[in-house]
């Protein structure tokens, strides 16, 4: 099966050749490199940006007024933050011309923990996107997800911030992707760039067909009975994963995959409230004004009477940043074993 | 107005208006932008001192540039027509491209009529989708790293259709100043950009030498291999002439190029700073009306009755959108997406 990396990849060719998309730029993403993680390698609309991700933000934005489609990336989401005003720009272009103006743009960026990435490529972007109105944001966190949600994005009329966990790039699906050959041997030597000398390689792209996740759709990975988990990107395989684990002593959790940050699929993250009573968010951004915050603040004042424990967000510590140490990263964000203790200790309070 | 028209009859002062390099009709029509649009900033600034509105931010002292860049415009939409990233000084280009005055008034008065923002954004901040005025913002840097896009896509269709950014000389010290220049002359990929600086020697109260070393703005295109001129902006002929220069440049190598434009800035920063009018600098208007009477094609009347006709259909306009309904509050999540 493909991992995430070269579902994405597969997902841009497909946007290339069916939906318009016109160019897909950032800093080494054209050839001969492809992308830091290999997302973009084999592209034909694909090029090298100066180092520059306000330059980059702006192309992007002036690109889609202009009537061109284009995926723009920042090479680390650690990176993008010197870009927040034009990202409020594009997010507000539509609304401050009262509707005059549209800008089709995907921004994509790797986000989160699990390389050992330090300071400066461990940070999340979930909390600070969704302070931004008048972007779709998603983040996948299977291969098959992040392929239909490419496609999503690159069929848009607004901007889309699809975020990258990076830990998962690497992971192979247990789905395949339409058109996607079975062996993985084959499929890498078709469309993973060699080493040494790129110059003469094309990409042999499978033909992949059309798989849309529809953006505001969220997935239930796993059904329960005793408590809901909600997450997204990184920390969703880790949460399937802990329900597997707890199911073993009786704990029956329904674990949901957000998918879009926002607009987000509350319909189905109440539906599993209603029916547990319990709710537990998870992801790995800095706890303090996360997100996950905003999802239990609306789990409190519109189900309160639903609910037979007060419902826990487990996030990132709200520390200045991850450090190189592996026992720190561990320590800063959330793993598989706090996500288990979380669900343990929710799971266990009684009304 | 028999008067008027008997006097332009006479041969000796067709004979002086024949100096001018550019042509009688060419040289009224500039006037009669820029006193409409000094009228404009005049009436909006009045407005906003008798309470019609919140904020006054706008362009008189730039007429003499800004007429001449919107009478040189290829107006469209899509990237067949030129692309405008402009600043919020730029009143007096869209009315020279045939943009009616009432639509600032609306803005200004933040009616729900109001065309550019409905009633959302300040004065001065147009956006016209139908003519590729990508919406006016409040940074005053940030449409400088937009400009490129644009102009690569118009560079990819072929054709004549550039793309022109304003800035102010205190957003150039911004880095997407920088970025401008960089992305717009790659190497082999160089774009056709006109990159144009109004510089008024003001960001807000602080004056452009106490904080910016560069003597001449237009410098900095030369490391980037970019052609580039500093104009006296407050004479519309000289920058009618170096206007039609970048822009013929532009349009035929697909190149960028920049323009400095020395300007003056006659009502203050804003309406933060009073919005008085500062006899200090140059005023563009008065000294152009001066030259065309000189070569006998205007007169101090003629020039006077203009300007009071304009008051006049511009106080109407006002008291028109004065009674217009303000946007309704149920419309605040309207347009977040398209």
């Amino acid at each position: 099966m493909a991992n995430m990396a070269q579902a994405i990849r597969m997902a841009l060719h497909y946007a290339e050749e069916n939906l318009g998309v016109t160019d897909i730029f950032g800093e080494d993403v054209g050839p001969p490199l492809g992308g830091v993680f290999t997302c973009t390698q084999g592209l034909k609309t694909t090029w090298n940006s100066p180092l520059d991700e306000r330059g980059i933000i702006g192309m992007a934005m002036g690109l889609a007024m202009a009537g061109q489609r284009p995926v723009a990336e920042i090479q680390f989401c650690d990176y993008i933050y010197n870009t927040i005003d034009l990202l409020k720009l594009a997010g507000n272009t539509c609304w401050s011309s009262n509707g005059q103006w549209n800008l089709p743009l995907v921004v994509m960026t790797p986000v989160g923990s699990g390389i050992r990435g330090s300071l400066y490529h461990s940070h999340s972007f979930d909390a600070t996107a969704t302070h931004i109105p008048g972007w779709k944001i998603v983040m996948p966190s299977t291969p098959l997800d992040a392929y239909g949600l490419m496609l999503a994005a690159c069929e848009e009329k607004n901007p889309v911030m699809f975020l990258k966990p990076k830990a998962l790039l690497r992971i192979k699906g247990e789905e395949l992707i339409p058109g996607e050959p079975g062996d993985d041997k084959q499929l890498s030597k078709a469309i993973d760039a060699p080493l040494g000398d790129r110059s003469a390689w094309k990409a042999q792209w499978p033909a992949v067909g059309k798989h849309v996740v529809r953006i505001g759709e969220a997935k239930t990975v796993r059904a329960g009975e005793h408590l809901t988990v909600v997450s997204y990107g990184r920390t969703l395989p880790l949460c399937a994963k802990a329900a597997a684990t707890l199911a073993g002593e009786g704990i029956s959790a329904e674990v949901i995959d957000l998918r879009t940050l926002w607009p987000y699929d509350w319909a189905a993250i109440s539906a599993s409230i209603k029916k547990t009573g319990k709710v537990l968010f998870v992801n790995e951004d800095t706890e303090v004004t996360n997100f996950g915050e905003h999802l239990l603040r609306r789990a409190t004042e519109e189900l309160f009477y639903e609910l037979l424990a007060p419902p826990k967000l487990l996030a990132g510590k709200f520390l200045p940043g991850i450090g190189l140490a592996d026992a720190l990263e561990m320590a800063s964000v959330p793993q598989q074993g706090d996500i288990e203790t979380a669900m343990r200790a929710l799971a266990a309070q009684a009304p | 107005m028999a008067r008027e028209a008997k006097k332009f009859s006479r041969p000796a002062l067709v004979t002086h208006s024949d100096a001018l390099p550019l042509d009688s009709a060419l040289l009224l029509s500039m006037h009669g932008h820029m006193l409409r649009a000094r009228c404009l900033e005049e009436r909006l600034i009045a407005m906003y001192k008798q309470g019609h509105g919140y904020f006054w931010i706008g362009g008189p002292g730039e007429e003499a540039f800004n007429v001449p860049l919107g009478l040189l415009i290829k107006k469209g939409q899509g990237p067949a027509f030129d692309f405008l990233h402009f600043h919020y000084r730029q009143s007096a280009t869209l009315l020279a491209m045939g943009e009616p005055t009432i639509g600032a008034l609306r803005q200004m008065k933040n009616t729900a009529t109001d065309p550019y923002s409905g009633g959302r954004n300040f004065a001065g901040h147009f956006s016209k989708r139908e003519w590729n005025v990508a919406p006016v913002t409040s940074p005053i840097e940030v449409q400088y790293a937009m400009a490129p896009g644009t102009a690569l896509a118009q560079k990819r269709l072929g054709g004549d259709a550039i793309t022109i950014v304003t800035g102010g000389d205190a957003g150039t010290a911004e880095g997407d100043f920088a970025s401008c220049l960089v992305w717009s002359s790659r190497p082999g990929q160089e774009l056709p950009v006109l990159i144009v600086v109004t510089n008024n020697r003001w960001g807000i109260s602080t004056p452009y030498g106490q904080v910016q070393g560069v003597q001449k703005i237009s410098d900095r295109a030369v490391a980037f291999g970019i052609r580039a001129k500093t104009i006296d902006g407050n004479d519309p002929i000289s920058s009618y002439l170096e206007l039609k220069e970048a822009f013929e440049y532009v349009r035929t190598e697909r190149k960028p190029y920049l323009v400095e434009a020395n300007v003056s800035r006659l009502y203050g920063h804003s309406s933060a700073s009073g919005a008085n009018m500062t006899t200090a600098e140059a005023d563009c208007l008065a000294q152009f009306e001066a030259l065309l009477q000189r070569h006998g094609l205007l007169t101090a009347a003629k020039a006077k009755a203009m300007r009071e006709e304009i008051t006049e259909q511009l106080l109407a306009e006002a008291r028109l959108v004065r009674d217009e309904p303000q946007p309704d509050p149920s419309t605040i999540f309207d347009h977040i997406y398209a």
